[in-house]
């Protein structure tokens, strides 16, 4: 009975044995004998904890009604922290909207994160995207967009103002499985391989697209095969296993930054949460997938890595929890006080200035709100 | 001063921009080697190098989304898309990103721009070599619109569209590309964005176009003066910001208003315009606001002749309006 329904609802993807891998699969034991630098572990165990906790923090808030919408990226935080823990300061990130990690490696602070969350006064976007839309400019993070791929081809045009200038800086992007089917991941993909641009493409395969599976997304039997076609590198990575994402990514950035072109990494993964706070999972996908993922979790594997090392411990782990735990608590009480932002934030930043027929809307909708004080917000619930 | 056709002072401006701000790059298909299938481009590449003049893969939303990262990055892209009708591909990075980077990013980010793209009927192109398609983009905040008449305009207003801080789409009326002629200085010169000309003074009719139409609405302003309307021609220039001042002081002064557009009419920019008038300006009206433009059909190649607005269906159009 389980079996039929498992295959109504599209076959998904175990790890393959073509991915690389740097950790065994519960992550007691490294597969190959090599050094790594014990402050780089323990600032990915703390991003992927991080996002880990900021991720529920946020799905607790959406439950509380206290803020709309929230993506959760359960499952996929080694490849978040993987990736950007393998770049440098002066690199560009093009993120989707299932990467808070990525931002938080980069330094983005918590309280802005929040923000954006509550869409308030304190927000980078002014409250005019909806969660999870992050934009950290000083960080080159570059604004979340909704249409999915489009950031593709952009990353591949900072490549390119890099690559003309001489400058050492390489483009990332990411994108999900179902991204691999728009129109912007081809057209990224084959500018990048004509123009030979720094350019590094993290396919985030988490299997599902909402509720598409992947086997319903493409005919290729692998994401990775699809590199060849735009005659560049491709690598495929066990997503759960934050060392061996690391370690494609620092290649595929060492070949970019050589001018040696653009790299695709495939991450196999799985999406453990829903693809929203709007989103029922049990209704599509398959629970034995679930199963076999779960005993992969990411940041279990790298625990039980560093334990091995005994470079971790309980005690340690109860004071980084508490830690972080602290410091989302105070981040979203300061962001909670935060107001709504004002009216006419509405009408800034559409161009540099504002034009006059844009200011005679501007007026005439500060007239109105004095005339009739308060506007009634009658907004549905987000369906997506 | 040099005589130019509308295409050669494209290129000329192109050339001038290029030279002051190493910054400028020009992307799209075939503008490289080819100079462009109009040679608005003709030898840059071989004066400025590939790097700056480049032929992209064939992809409309590539182009786009390429320069996006490039405006991102600290160049000024100056992208072609070789027909307007083929701009569709890039509608999605034009209208879900160009338009609106810097409102999501709360003006952290920005990419400016300008698009180059010929548009407009009259060169035999049938459905997909003549398309208007400016009422798609005047609907999308976050990005100007400006269409010059005339070669000493096409200079001064592409350079101040490149020198703009907000993306531009620069539609160039191809029709016109080579039979209109004018005087063009040699040095660098702006025409500001954002404010429409007044080309004809006239006291009975106003006659509102921009781009091919506005040679359409001088010749229909010769024929009319015989037959008794003495016709004003605004020559909009800009759509985007609209130069709201100069069409509702000429609507006060004549009482009368054609507006004329290839596009097709159903939400043609020109209902904008109605509307603007209607809405501040009705007590001025002697007589209803007519559309003169192209028909709620696809463009058409053998008899596109009959579907382009021409002086004399302007012309029917102004007597109409005097008559009333």
């Amino acid at each position: 009975m389980k079996k039929s329904t498992a295959s109504k609802k599209g076959k998904s993807w175990s790890l393959r044995p073509d991915c690389l891998r740097v950790l065994s699969d519960d992550g007691k034991k490294a597969l190959k004998e090599q050094k790594w630098d014990k402050s780089l572990l323990l600032s990915m165990y703390r991003n992927m904890v991080l996002t880990r906790l900021y991720d529920e923090r946020a799905i607790m808030l959406q439950r509380q009604g206290r803020i709309g919408f929230s993506v959760p990226s359960t499952g996929q935080e080694a490849i978040q922290t993987g990736t950007a823990s393998a770049l440098k300061a002066d690199d560009w990130f093009f993120p989707s909207y299932r990467e808070p990690g990525v931002f938080l490696y980069r330094g983005a602070s918590l309280f802005k994160m929040f923000c954006n969350l509550y869409g308030n006064a304190e927000d980078i976007c002014q409250g005019r995207q909806m969660p999870v839309h992050y934009s950290f400019a000083d960080l080159k993070l570059f604004s979340v967009s909704s249409p999915i791929s489009t950031q593709v081809i952009q990353s591949v045009g900072t490549a390119l103002a890099s690559k003309l200038r001489k400058e050492d800086a390489v483009s990332i992007s990411y994108f999900g499985d179902g991204g691999t089917s728009e129109n912007d991941f081809h057209t990224g993909l084959t500018f990048a391989g004509a123009m030979q641009t720094p350019s590094i493409f993290i396919c985030t395969n988490n299997q599902y697209a909402i509720s598409v599976p992947v086997s319903k997304q493409t005919g290729a039997k692998r994401m990775v095969d699809k590199a060849i076609g735009y005659g560049m590198p491709g690598i495929a990575v066990d997503g759960n296993d934050v060392l061996a994402v690391y370690q494609a990514t620092r290649q595929a950035a060492d070949l970019a930054r050589k001018g040696g072109g653009p790299t695709f990494i495939e991450c196999l993964t799985f999406r453990m949460g829903p693809h929203s706070s709007s989103d029922d999972p049990t209704r599509y996908r398959d629970p034995d997938l679930y199963e076999v993922w779960k005993k992969r979790d990411p940041i279990d594997r790298l625990r039980n890595f560093l334990v091995a090392k005994n470079d971790w411990n309980e005690k340690l782990e109860k004071a980084l929890l508490d830690e972080i735990k602290a410091e989302l608590a105070a981040a979203v009480e300061k962001a909670e006080a935060v107001v709504a932002p004002p009216i006419s934030s509405l009408f800034e930043n559409v161009y540099a200035e504002i034009p006059k027929t844009l200011k005679k809307q501007q007026d005439a909708l500060i007239k109105e709100e004095k005339l009739r004080g308060d506007f009634e917000n009658t907004s549905e619930a987000f369906p997506l | 001063m040099a005589t130019l056709t509308l295409v050669q002072a494209v290129r000329d401006a192109l050339m001038t921009a290029m030279t002051q701000d190493h910054r400028v790059l020009i992307l799209g298909e075939d503008v490289g080697l080819n100079g462009g299938v109009f040679r608005a481009t003709e030898g840059l590449q071989k004066e400025f190098g590939d790097d700056r003049v480049m032929d992209t893969p064939l992809a409309e939303s590539g182009i786009i989304g390429l320069a996006i990262g490039l405006s991102l990055n600290g160049m000024k892209p100056v992208p072609e898309i070789q027909f307007m009708d083929f701009i569709y591909p890039a509608f999605d990075q034009i209208v879900s990103e160009v338009a609106k980077i810097r409102y999501r990013s709360g003006g952290g980010f920005k990419c400016p721009m300008v698009i180059r793209t010929p548009y407009g009927g009259g060169i035999r192109g049938g459905h997909y070599h003549s398309q208007s398609a400016e009422a798609y983009f005047a609907h999308t905040p976050g990005i100007k619109i400006v269409i010059p008449s005339n070669p000493y305009d096409a200079k001064g207003l592409l350079l101040a569209s490149i020198q703009d801080d907000d993306p531009v789409l620069f539609m160039e009326p191809k029709k016109i590309y080579r039979s209109v002629k004018g005087e063009v200085p040699e040095e660098a010169y702006t025409v500001p964005l954002g404010e429409a000309a007044i080309i004809k003074p006239g006291s009975d009719v106003t006659l509102i176009a921009w781009g091919a139409m506005v040679p359409v609405c001088m010749k229909a302003a010769e024929l009319c003066a015989p037959r008794g309307a003495d016709c004003e021609v605004i020559d909009l220039r800009t759509l985007v910001p609209l130069d709201e001042e100069s069409i509702l002081g000429s609507v006060k002064k004549t009482g009368r208003v054609v507006i004329v557009h290839e596009a097709p009419r159903t939400c043609g920019f020109g209902a904008e315009i109605a509307a603007l008038i209607a809405e501040e300006a009705i007590l001025y009206l002697e007589a209803p606001i007519i559309r003169v433009t192209g028909l709620d059909t696809p463009f058409p190649y053998t008899l596109e002749h009959v579907y382009m607005p021409d002086p004399e269906r302007v012309a029917l159009a102004v007597g109409k309006v005097m008559n009333f």
